[in-house]
C-alpha cells in the first residue's frame, strides 16, 4: 500500500464570474475508492482536472503528499493516472508505440509484464500493434485505462470511467478499479449509479455551490 | 532526456502525418518561385535580396512552426501531454523539434537562394553563419512560445502571423542588416552591435519563454 495523501483545502473555482464550486475540503489517504458526484455541469470534470494539476483552482490548494513529502507540480506526472472521455491519445501510433513513448517521456520503466496483463484483461492484446485510429470508441476507452495504470500510480483519477463501454467492458473495469484500490487512491467522477456504488466516500458537488466562507 | 523523448515522439508523428513538412515545403517552393517570376530578367540589389531572403524565412516559419502546439490542440492530445510531462519538458521538447525544423527549412532556403539569385553572394561566411544560427534560434524560440499562446484560440491561422510580427520584427530587421553586412564585407567593428542585439534577443526570448510557459500551458 502506498503512503500517499490527497488533501483539498478550501478549493474554489470560478469561470469568469460564474461560481462552479466553493470551499471543497477533503482528505483521502493511502488507498480506497472515492467518488465525486453531481449532475451535468456541476464541475466534476473541473474538480478532477484540478486534482490532476491540469487546471489551477481560483483559490485553495490541492496537496499531494507522498511519504510525508509534498510533491511539487513538476513531480506529479509519474504519480497520477487519468481516464476521461475527453482524453485523446495519439491516433497515428499503435497502442504499443503510444505506451513506449509515454514511458520514455515520463522516464519510467516500461513494465511489459504489467502492460501485457492489462492488455489481456481489457481484451486489447490482439490489437496492440494496430493504429489507434482504427479502434472503436469502446476500445479507445479501454486503452485509456492502460495509459492510466501502466506506471502504477498512487492516485488514479477516473472521470466517467465506463462511458462508451459495453457490459463486459464495464465489469472488467470495475474489477480493475477494485484491484487497484488496494494499493492506490482511486477517484471516480460520475453520474452512473453503478460507478458510484463502488465508492466508500463521496464528495457531492451540490453541497459546494453557495457555501459562504 | 524527457525532452528528447518528446522530440522523438513529435518526429515520428511528423513522419506519419506530414503535418508541418508538407506545408513548409510547398510554401518555400511557391514563395521563391513567385519572387523569381516577379523579378524576371531584372537585376535586384543586394539589400533587396537580403530582405526577400528573410521575408521567405519569416512566412515559412509562420506556415510551419506553429504546428508544434496547434496540432496537439486540434487533435485533442494536449491533455495527454499535460498528464505525462512537466511544462519544462513539453516546452523543451517542442522547442527542440522547432529548432531542428527551422534549421532544416532555412538550410534549404539558403541553398535555393544561393543557386537562384545571382546577387546572393556571401563574402563573410563566419558572419553569415553566426547570423543564420542566432536568427534561427530566435525564430524557433519565439515561434514556439507564440504557438503555445495561440493554440487555444479560435482563429489560429490569422492570429499566428499577427502576433508574431511585432515580436519577430527586431530579430528580422537585425538579421537582414547582418546578412547584408556578410555580403558587402563590413568589418567586425561595424556589425558587433547588431550581433549583440541578436544574442540579447535570443537570451531574452528563451528566458521569458521558460518563465511564461507554465502559465500558458495550464488552463
Amino acid at each position: 500500500m502506498s503512503n500517499f495523501i490527497l488533501k483539498a483545502e478550501n478549493v474554489t473555482k470560478f469561470f469568469g464570474r460564474r461560481l462552479i464550486f466553493n470551499g471543497i475540503d477533503f482528505e483521502f489517504q493511502n488507498n480506497g475508492i472515492y467518488g465525486i458526484a453531481g449532475p451535468n455541469g456541476s464541475g466534476k470534470s473541473t474538480l478532477v482536472k484540478i486534482i490532476a494539476g491540469i487546471t489551477a483552482p481560483s483559490s485553495g490548494n490541492i496537496n499531494r503528499i507522498l511519504n510525508n513529502k509534498t510533491l511539487l507540480p513538476e513531480e506529479i506526472h509519474n504519480h497520477i493516472g487519468f481516464v476521461s472521455p475527453y482524453l485523446v491519445l495519439y491516433e497515428e501510433f499503435s497502442l504499443w508505440e503510444n505506451l513506449l513513448f509515454f514511458a520514455k517521456i515520463r522516464d519510467v520503466e516500461f513494465n511489459e509484464e504489467k502492460i501485457v496483463t492489462l492488455l489481456e484483461k481489457l481484451l486489447l492484446i490482439d490489437r496492440k500493434d494496430d493504429l489507434v485510429k482504427t479502434y472503436s470508441s469502446g476500445m479507445k476507452q479501454r486503452f485509456k485505462f492502460i495509459f492510466a495504470l501502466m506506471h502504477s500510480p498512487e492516485l488514479i483519477i477516473l472521470d466517467e470511467p465506463t462511458s462508451n463501454l459495453d457490459l463486459k467492458g464495464k465489469n472488467e473495469v470495475y474489477k480493475i478499479i477494485q484491484e487497484e484500490s488496494i494499493n492506490s487512491i482511486v477517484i471516480i467522477a460520475s453520474n452512473e449509479e453503478s460507478d458510484l456504488e463502488l465508492c466508500q466516500e463521496q464528495v457531492l458537488l451540490e453541497n459546494y455551490k453557495n457555501k459562504l466562507k | 532526456m524527457k525532452a528528447i523523448s518528446l522530440y522523438q515522439k513529435d518526429y515520428h508523428s511528423e513522419i506519419r502525418t506530414r503535418y508541418a513538412i508538407n506545408s513548409l515545403a510547398m510554401f518555400i517552393i511557391v514563395a521563391i518561385s513567385v519572387i523569381l517570376f516577379s523579378i524576371g530578367s531584372e537585376t535586384i540589389t543586394q539589400s533587396l535580396t537580403c530582405g526577400l531572403f528573410w521575408v521567405v524565412i519569416f512566412f515559412s516559419a509562420m506556415s510551419g512552426l506553429g504546428r508544434a502546439f496547434v496540432s496537439e490542440e486540434e487533435r485533442g492530445t494536449s491533455l495527454a501531454l499535460q498528464l505525462i510531462a512537466s511544462p519544462f519538458t513539453v516546452f523543451s521538447g517542442k522547442l527542440l523539434f522547432n529548432l531542428i525544423l527551422v534549421f532544416a527549412m532555412n538550410t534549404v532556403i539558403t541553398i535555393l537562394y544561393s543557386a537562384l539569385f545571382e546577387k546572393f553572394i556571401v563574402t563573410n561566411t563566419l558572419l553569415f553563419f553566426a547570423t543564420f544560427v542566432l536568427g534561427n534560434i530566435g525564430l524557433a524560440v519565439s515561434s514556439t512560445i507564440i504557438a503555445a499562446i495561440i493554440a487555444k484560440a479560435g482563429s489560429k491561422g490569422t492570429l499566428y502571423p499577427v502576433l508574431s510580427f511585432p515580436i519577430l520584427l527586431p530579430l528580422i530587421l537585425t538579421a537582414v542588416k547582418l546578412t547584408l553586412f556578410s555580403m558587402d564585407g563590413t568589418s567586425f567593428e561595424d556589425y558587433k552591435f547588431e550581433l549583440a542585439i541578436l544574442v540579447s534577443y535570443d537570451v531574452i526570448m528563451l528566458t521569458a519563454s521558460y518563465m511564461l510557459f507554465d502559465f500558458i500551458w495550464k488552463e
